[in-house]
């Protein structure tokens, strides 16, 4: 007897994993004003319905035990009541109604993304973020932000990596986080390049979903300095578990140093595309770009998965006429899953994909500069 | 020979019922991978890809395999017995929307074994991702169609039956509740099913056409899919859940030995649901940026929608209110419905609220609402059915001890496999996902447990209908000492052309 429970307590024991047991119950109260109004509606609607259940199931529970046949109970015979009846239509409405105000007051302002300091373009790619910056304190910032390299080789099938190491934050790390500062008002413009995405970050209250061909609206305010993470909402294909969100609200002084750092190499991106480069850099900094962006589908071995992704060692167009190669990679191919990259890379990122894909894996199809990609466009 | 050709509405009532068990495992298998998957954080047993698709085909398969077949299956068998008809008015029909049903689900599974796998842009269809999808695009395109006119036409039986072949006297509102909740079923199904029709032949010409209904780089809108999609959507969730209504109003009565408390409110509140059902729609897309006028109308009207929704809990509970109650499995089954389906309808109640529904929406939180309304909800209202009916139908009585434990064990597992899965929605994990945070381990651990469980305990349902279809303890007409209704004045089993004169109705 004793074996039969241990087998399955010892299995169960090891399957929680115990280092990080985490029996979270409710929705977090976030960080915003939004959150908390958010978590406040949750919670009043979460009583109503206990208050309703407790009335209902009580009814049900009593009747159960004391009109039961085995107690000798007969049956009575009514089997309408008007007074009954509109009183069951009527309470509930005016339970509904009274929660239907707070509800609209919180969504009028949820959806109020006038006057902000700042205005962040959030894009969705398959399988990663992209941000740019477009007005306010760091205009002109631009990255892309994807999966943590450690983490996306862990979460490979058969990988033998034990994923329980990276802790809470497992799936839920990227390379490049989003910094916003903090008690700045932050407006959020969404589209997507390929399929429908949804940005979330529990931590801020909200979700939104990110459409191709359409910009949504939302917006945040973050006073307290800190690492909110979220992932990817919407269904976006193969690895929409493997694209989270990281924001880390930084305070005004720190915020603007960071502005400050990542303009600088802005800068040097714009003089880079200007001079020539050679090879082994181009490749160096292709290999990159190729595992953070086009890896998911054509894989780190150049060999794509047949017959969805193509493979890139080979490729009659990764080692053939450069300008077919420019072209398709700036354009994307319509109707395909192969997104159009003239938004997500910058020149220079692009040139060096474009060499790493040409002289890599057997290929020896010679290099692309930056400043041929920027004739391109 | 005789069950392809067969046009008698009790043969026909038995392929609909033993397909949808078949398909319910096919289902269910897949639920297994995916929990299977889910049991622990990292991959271990499918790339995502194929998870993907285990969601995908999964719900397609539960929903128009096993639960709306399995609903038009009782439909057949019930509706000419409950009407005092001698069998269905389009008994021709009636064999082929049932023979269509194998061909649409061979065609449907066989996309696995096609370039590119089976279908995974979720059972939605979404574009632009479910246009990403392979050779088998059209394929699935064409089983959606199969189903959908197969769904069409036993609608039309259904509602010619109900319409012209009554006994003498039997009025509209004498009408037993499950007729009602049908005759209604059906008009939702035809006013519906040719919208999806349409949806998905749009998605069809964009892929192959050149057209850009859905695609914003061609001028089309890919949101008005989903406006489109869900204009079906949300009625086919009512037509999931109307004739179960309709179910449970039967058995209560019976052992509660009383008569249904307010039959003229619940048909009311039925063709309320059914009317508020078409004006809802939205409440599925609060997240992709309507006007917010937009997002106010609909969250006020699916609150509306649980009036009258709480009118039907409340006069099931009447119904039980000074009853003299007796709890065989049909009963068991019965009550555990309202209370797990109220507990749905709660947090239906709750996603209703657009502020918290951006909070809510794609998390498991709607995951856990969904299954509390259609496992425990519809597919429990199918196994009251099942045991309720089944005595009737064979002449013999089932293994209430094995029923018994059927229910109990279900039951338990069920709220294992479930109720944790709200926690990990408000905690923050994302619906159709393969992989996740090792913060939310726990209670996935626990779910998949629940879910392991759940999914053999159905093995015992399987082997109880077996078991009673072979022999049994003879039951009399009657059978059940509450039951009311023309059914149980036929004899047990009843003859094969059910009313072949018609009855006297009180
Ligand atoms: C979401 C999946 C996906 C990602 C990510 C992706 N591609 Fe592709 N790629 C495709 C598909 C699908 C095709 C085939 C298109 C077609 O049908 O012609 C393709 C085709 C190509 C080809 C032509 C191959 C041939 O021989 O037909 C090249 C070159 C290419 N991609 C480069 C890239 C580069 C560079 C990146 C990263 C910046 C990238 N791709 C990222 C899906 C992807
Ligand atoms: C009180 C009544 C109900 C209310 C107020 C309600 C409300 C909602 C809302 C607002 C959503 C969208 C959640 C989201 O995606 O963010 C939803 C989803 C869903 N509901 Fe309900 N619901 C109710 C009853 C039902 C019933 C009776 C069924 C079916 C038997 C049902 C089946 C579903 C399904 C299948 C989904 C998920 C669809 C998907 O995204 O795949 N609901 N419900
Ligand atoms: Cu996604
Ligand atoms: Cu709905």
């Amino acid at each position: 007897m004793r074996k039969l429970i241990g087998v399955p307590t010892a299995f169960l024991g090891t399957a929680f994993g115990s280092a990080h047991a985490d029996w979270t119950l409710n929705m977090t109260q976030g960080v915003t004003q939004t959150s908390q109004s958010v978590y406040d509606l949750h919670m009043i609607i979460f009583w109503v319905c206990c208050a309703i259940g407790v009335v209902v199931f009580g009814a049900m529970i009593y009747s159960m035990i004391y009109h039961r046949k085995s107690r000798g109970a007969a049956a009575a015979q009514f089997h309408e009541s008007t007074t009954m009846e509109l009183m069951w239509t009527v309470v509930p409405i005016v339970i509904l109604v009274s929660m239907a105000i707070p509800a609209t007051s919180t969504l009028l302002a949820m959806e109020d993304t006038s006057d902000a300091d700042m205005t962040i373009k959030v894009t969705g790619v398959q399988w990663k973020w992209k941000y740019d910056y477009v007005d306010g304190e760091g205009a002109g910032i631009s990255f892309l932000s994807s999966l943590h390299p450690e983490h996306n080789a862990a979460r490979l099938l058969g990988s033998g990596v034990d994923v329980a190491q990276f802790g809470d934050e497992y799936l839920r790390d990227v390379d490049n986080p989003l910094v916003i500062p903090t008690g700045k008002k932050v407006r959020f413009l969404l589209t997507a390049a390929d399929v429908i995405h949804a940005w979330w970050v529990p931590d801020l209250g909200w979700k939104k979903d990110a459409i191709p061909g359409f910009v949504n609206e939302a917006w945040t305010q973050v006073d307290e300095p800190g690492v909110y993470r979220g992932q990817c909402a919407e269904l976006c294909g193969k690895d929409h578990g493997f694209m989270p969100i990281v924001v880390v609200a930084k305070a005004p002084e720190e915020y603007a140093t960071w502005v400050a750092e990542q303009q600088g190499a802005a800068v040097d991106a714009v003089a880079s595309v200007a001079r020539e480069w050679d090879q082994e850099e181009l490749v160096a900094r292709g290999e990159q770009v190729y595992a953070s962006s086009c890896a998911a589908c054509h894989q780190l071995n150049g060999l794509g998965v047949a017959p969805a992704f193509p493979a890139i060692a080979g490729s009659a167009i990764a080692t053939g006429d450069t300008a077919a190669h420019i072209d398709l990679v700036l354009n994307g191919k319509a109707g395909t899953a192969m997104a159009a990259y003239r938004d997500i890379l910058n020149d220079a990122d692009l040139a060096a994909v474009l060499t790493y894909q040409r002289n890599t894996w057997g290929n020896a199809a010679g290099i692309i500069q930056p400043a041929a990609v920027q004739a391109a466009r | 020979m005789r069950w392809v050709t067969t046009t008698n509405h009790k043969d026909i009532g038995t392929l609909y019922l033993l397909f949808a068990l078949v398909m319910f495992f096919v289902g269910g298998a897949m639920a297994m991978v995916i929990r299977a998957e889910l049991f622990q954080p990292g991959l271990q047993v499918v790339d995502p890809q194929f998870f993907n698709s285990m969601t995908t085909v999964h719900a397609l398969v539960m929903i128009f395999g096993a639960v709306m077949p399995a609903f038009t299956g009782l439909a057949n068998w019930l509706v000419p017995m409950m009407i005092g008809a001698p069998d269905m008015a389009l008994p021709r029909l009636n064999n082929f929307s049932f023979w269509i049903l194998p061909f649409a689900f061979t065609l449907l599974l066989s996309t696995f074994f096609m370039d590119g796998g089976g279908p995974a842009g979720g059972w939605t269809l979404y574009p632009p991702l479910s246009l990403q999808m392979g050779e088998g695009f059209p394929f699935l395109i064409f089983a959606i169609h199969l189903a959908g006119i197969s769904s069409i036409m036993g609608s039309i039986n259904i509602v010619v039956t109900v319409l012209n072949m009554r006994a003498p006297g039997m009025t509209l509102m004498k009408m037993p509740l499950f007729v009602w909740t049908w005759l209604i079923t059906a008009y939702l199904l035809i006013a519906t099913m040719p919208v999806l029709a349409g949806a998905v032949t749009m998605l069809l010409t964009d892929k192959f056409a050149g057209t850009s209904f859905f695609s914003a780089a061609g001028g089309g809108d890919p949101v008005m899919f989903q406006h489109i999609f869900w204009f079906f959507g949300h009625p086919e969730v009512y037509i999931l859940i109307l004739p179960a209504f309709g179910i449970i109003s039967a058995i209560i009565p019976t052992f509660a030995r009383k008569p249904l408390f307010g039959y003229s409110s619940m048909v009311y509140a039925t063709a309320s649901i059914a009317f508020l059902s078409f004006i809802v729609w939205a409440h599925h897309m609060f997240t992709v940026g309507m006007p917010v006028v937009g997002e106010l109308f609909f969250m006020y009207a699916t609150m509306m929608i649980a009036v009258p929704t709480g009118v039907k809990v409340f006069n099931w509970v009447s119904t039980m209110w000074k009853g003299a109650m007796t709890f065989e499995t049909p009963m068991l089954f019965a009550v555990g419905f309202i209370i797990m389906f109220t507990i749905g309808g709660f947090s239906g109640l709750m996603l209703a609220i657009a502020p918290a529904d951006f909070q809510y929406h794609d998390t498991y939180f709607v995951v856990a609402h969904f299954h509390y309304v259609l496992v425990t909800g519809a597919i429990y209202s199918i196994m009251a059915a099942a045991y309720y009916w089944l005595p009737k139908w064979t002449g013999n009585m089932y293994d209430e001890k094995l029923g018994q434990i059927h229910f109990w064990v279900s039951t338990v597992s069920v709220n294992v496999l479930f109720f944790p899965q709200h926690f990990l929605g408000l905690a923050g994990m994302p619906r159709r996902i393969p992989d996740y945070s090792v913060q939310f381990t726990d209670w996935n651990v626990i779910s998949s447990v629940g879910g392991f469980v759940f999914g053999l305990s159905q093995l015992l349902f399987a082997y109880v209908v077996i078991k009673c279809i072979r022999g049994g303890e003879k039951v009399d007409d009657q059978v059940w000492e509450g039951a009311d209704g023309l059914e149980w004045t036929l004899s047990s089993p009843p003859p094969y052309h059910s009313f072949t004169e018609a009855p006297q109705i009180k």
